[in-house]
């Protein structure tokens, strides 16, 4: 009974917990000037700095949902703006690949995203977390590998299905 | 075992208002591997850069996780805080619990647990970094400089001056490129030859430079510091170490060509200089042309040349240098004015080009000067210039400005009434673009001043009727159709990249755009330096510029090839990709990536005796992008300082906070 009611709780007060893979030219500059300019924007994102968006791998990201988080953020320069000229290319293409793939094995892909935020662009990069946190919290938790409570991440789709 | 120090800066309140600074400092110190964790109020000054030196001292720490501001700001203030005290500067990470926490969050729980979860993944990165050491490579403090136009003479000067040798290598038979063809220049009416050729005489008298003449690149191999560049010396068939330069030969060449240097307006000859302060002031045979060389006849340059310095037999060279870094200064062509039928294509002799104006009006031009019509040799009375023809063109795929045609057509007009006062000048434009220093002003002379007459408007059509030309156009001021009768008329034609500047980009490894003028590493903020490292642009073939602009390119693209060979060797940043052999499948998905070239495959020698292939990163070219790490299928090459381990642990250790 204790536990039901503590589940349900958490699931009242649950909130969406979102890792972002910022390129260090463009869209982590982007997210420091938002700051600089006192934007506010939700606390769910938490942000992992990369040289080049075109470093992600994607297993970083099915990493980072197996993990247990609900949602992932990348995010480079804009098309023809990326400091080592094609590497935000390489993501996007990797990102479309990768939402195939999230489809077929049962994950919403719209849990993963994907946005140009430049250096100059402080209130785009807030405008993005909010869309990110709105969109990713609609989806509910990420049941699929959901973390028991104190534990290690889930082992596999299998027991998720409890 | 690591022994890392956390340092919780409160950045006076813009953290420590937001963020419980003293309660992180607390948690962070329970973190495995956290020897010390402590707050305080200025990380970033002195007495707080010294706090960290002391604890490393203190607490033998060989990780420093500083939770402050943006490492956009102080990444290099704390690296070389760490570096002073001994310790490798990338050993120390950042955690930003300021702009990205403090600064975008109201809620003191939530922002405080966020900065702990923040932290928390600078300590699980800051476990798996290595100590990174910049690589040291030897590097050829030689610079190469393609094109003897006014920038790459400017260019040759400037590194040359600092000390360093240049090589500068021009494909026609002299330097000078296309100012040489001017005859004044904008905005000072400057005679264009008079300020070039001592810039000339510069570059031929400087010790440090070394003038290839009719001579063209042929290959570029190696990478920045060390390139290998093949120059092919083509053969003038005259001795240049015997030759005086006294021009009997040329005075008794039969032959008569088209001179390329008067666009076709005067004739040469087969053997040649271009203009008469061609340095070197040694002449070319134009095999092509010369009655020895296509009928076996005639040599009577080498009968009257009292140096005896002719020489059928001579052969082209092709040479090999080390190359340090190489300036691109290939210059621009002009369009074709027959793109227009409308405007006669070609059939009417009195419609000129820009250029072609410059080289009549030119006191050592092909009519010594004087402006004459080319068909009939009268001195024109009414002339039309027309702007924008080729430039500002969607339909030609010419969309730019040529940033010039404004400035010389007003050049050109004040020159037409300084050599014919009763001349009527008339002159179509769309816009005038006079942006630089004295320009507008030099415009408003053209205009009020010498009366040239300027209708804004196009022009449709030009034909010919009882000898003169029809020029009918549009004034949209006036809003009505105009026709003049004109005796002349002068295209001001497109500045377009060079015909071979494809072939020269791809030699050298560099991007070019649609228009095919070379691309610059940041449009903004880095117009002279290229993506691929060791190349620098300067003039127009970068894109369309005045002489002010060209010049001031080189001495840019100058100060950057300095700035490379400040240093014996070449200091590249550690951050870079490592190939693991092991791993490695020679599959190459990584050369096809890296926007740097900076993959090579190399034959090693292996303990047995054997050779092997084997792919290797150029650590002085590559960027530290990792497009190649995240796409090798073997997991065979890894980022320093970004590795998967390192990434993957950052992500691992969100998981355990939840």
């Amino acid at each position: 009974m204790e536990a039901k009611r503590e589940t349900e709780e958490q699931e009242k007060n649950w909130e969406p917990k979102i890792l972002a893979f910022l390129c260090r030219w463009c869209s982590y500059a982007g997210a420091d000037l938002t700051g600089s300019s006192r934007i506010s924007y939700p606390a769910n994102v938490r942000i992992l700095r990369v040289p080049c968006s075109g470093r992600v791998n994607p297993l970083f990201i099915l990493k980072t949902l197996r993990s247990g988080m609900d949602g992932v953020l990348v995010s480079g320069c804009h098309p023809g703006d990326c400091h080592y000229t094609a590497g935000n290319y390489n993501a996007r293409r990797k990102f479309a690949i990768l939402s195939n793939l999230l489809q077929y094995v049962g994950i919403d892909p719209r849990r993963v995203q994907f946005s140009w935020v430049s250096a100059a662009e402080g209130d785009k990069f807030a405008k993005v977390v909010n869309n990110v946190v709105a969109d990713v919290k609609a989806l509910g938790p990420n049941e699929l590998f959901r973390l028991p409570q104190g534990g290690q991440p889930a082992p596999g789709p299998a027991s998720a299905h409890e | 075992m690591a022994r890392i120090g956390v340092f919780v800066c409160h950045c006076g309140t813009n953290i420590a208002r937001t963020v419980d600074v003293k309660y992180v400092a607390e948690e962070m110190s329970k973190e495995k591997g956290v020897i010390i964790s402590r707050d305080y109020k200025y990380m970033c000054s002195d007495p707080g850069q010294n706090i960290i030196k002391e604890y490393i001292r203190l607490y033998k720490l060989d990780r420093v996780v500083v939770a402050s501001c943006s490492p956009l700001l102080h990444e290099r203030t704390f690296q070389n805080t760490v570096k002073e005290e001994g310790l490798n500067p990338y050993l120390m990470e950042m955690a930003n619990i300021r702009e990205q926490c403090s600064w975008v969050h109201k809620d003191r729980a939530e922002a405080t647990l966020k900065a702990i979860e923040l932290i928390k993944m600078s300590l699980a990165k800051v476990r798996m970094n290595e100590p990174l050491f910049p690589k040291r490579t030897p590097m050829e403090r030689k610079a190469l400089v393609i094109g003897g136009g006014i920038s790459g003479m400017q260019a040759a000067l400037d590194i040359a001056m600092v000390g360093h040798p240049v090589i500068l290598v021009e494909r026609a038979p002299s330097i000078g490129g296309r100012m040489a063809q001017f005859d004044k220049t904008f905005p000072t009416l400057d005679c264009a030859a008079c300020i070039l050729t001592p810039k000339m005489v510069d570059v031929r008298s400087n010790p440090n430079i070394r003038i290839l003449t009719y001579s063209e690149v042929e290959s570029v191999e190696g990478y920045v510091g060390n390139f290998e560049v093949k120059i092919r010396k083509k053969a003038r068939s005259v001795d240049m170490s015997k030759c005086t330069g006294c021009g009997e030969c040329m005075q008794k060449c039969p032959s008569r060509v088209d001179s390329e240097f008067d666009l076709g307006l005067g004739k040469r000859k087969a053997i040649y200089i271009p203009f008469p302060q061609a340095v070197p002031n040694v002449p070319v045979i134009d095999r092509t042309h010369c009655r020895f060389f296509t009928q076996g006849k005639c040599k009577v340059c080498q009968k009257v040349c009292p140096a005896e310095a002719i020489n059928y037999e001579q052969t082209d060279e092709i040479i090999s240098e080390k190359i340090g870094a190489i300036v691109a200064a290939t210059g621009f062509d002009l369009s074709d004015p027959n793109d227009y039928s409308e405007y006669g294509g070609g059939r009417y002799k009195d419609v000129i080009n820009g250029l072609q104006f410059e080289r009549m009006i030119n006191a050592s031009g092909p009519t010594e000067g004087h402006l004459k019509r080319p068909s009939d040799g009268k001195e024109p009375k009414t002339i039309v210039f027309i702007q924008c023809v080729g430039s500002r063109d969607e339909n030609l795929g010419r969309p730019y400005c040529s940033k010039m045609c404004c400035m010389y057509t007003a050049k050109h007009a004040i020159l037409t009434k300084e050599h014919i006062p009763d001349a009527q000048v008339y002159v179509f434009y769309i816009d005038i673009r006079a942006a630089g220093k004295n320009y507008e002003e030099f415009v408003r002379r053209a205009i009020e001043q010498y009366g040239a007459n300027y209708l804004r408007g196009r022009v449709s059509r030009i034909f010919e009727k009882n000898g003169k030309l029809i020029v009918r156009g549009a004034d949209t001021l006036l809003r009505s159709q105009v026709e003049i009768e004109a005796d002349m008329v002068v295209l001001a034609t497109a500045l377009v990249a060079r015909s071979d500047a494809v072939k020269v980009a791809q030699m050298l490894g560099i991007p070019y755009d649609q228009n095919r003028f070379f691309t610059e590493m940041h449009p903004k903020l880095a117009p002279v330096e290229n993506v691929t490292a060791g190349i620098y642009l300067t003039g127009a073939c970068q894109a369309p510029k005045d002489i002010p602009d060209s010049v001031a390119s080189a001495s840019g693209a100058s100060v950057k090839v300095c700035a490379l060979f400040a240093n014996e060797e070449l200091i590249s940043d550690p951050m870079t990709a490592q190939v693991n052999p092991a791993l490695c499948s020679l599959c190459k998905t990584c050369v096809d990536l890296c926007p740097f070239s900076a993959i090579v495959e190399e034959e090693v020698k292996r303990p047995d005796g054997r050779t092997q292939k084997q792919m290797r990163v150029i650590d002085g070219v590559c960027h530290g992008c990792g497009a190649c790490v995240a796409s090798c299928r073997s997991g065979a090459i890894t980022l320093k300082g970004y590795t998967d381990q390192q990434i993957f642990s950052e992500i691992e250790s969100l998981a355990s906070s939840f």
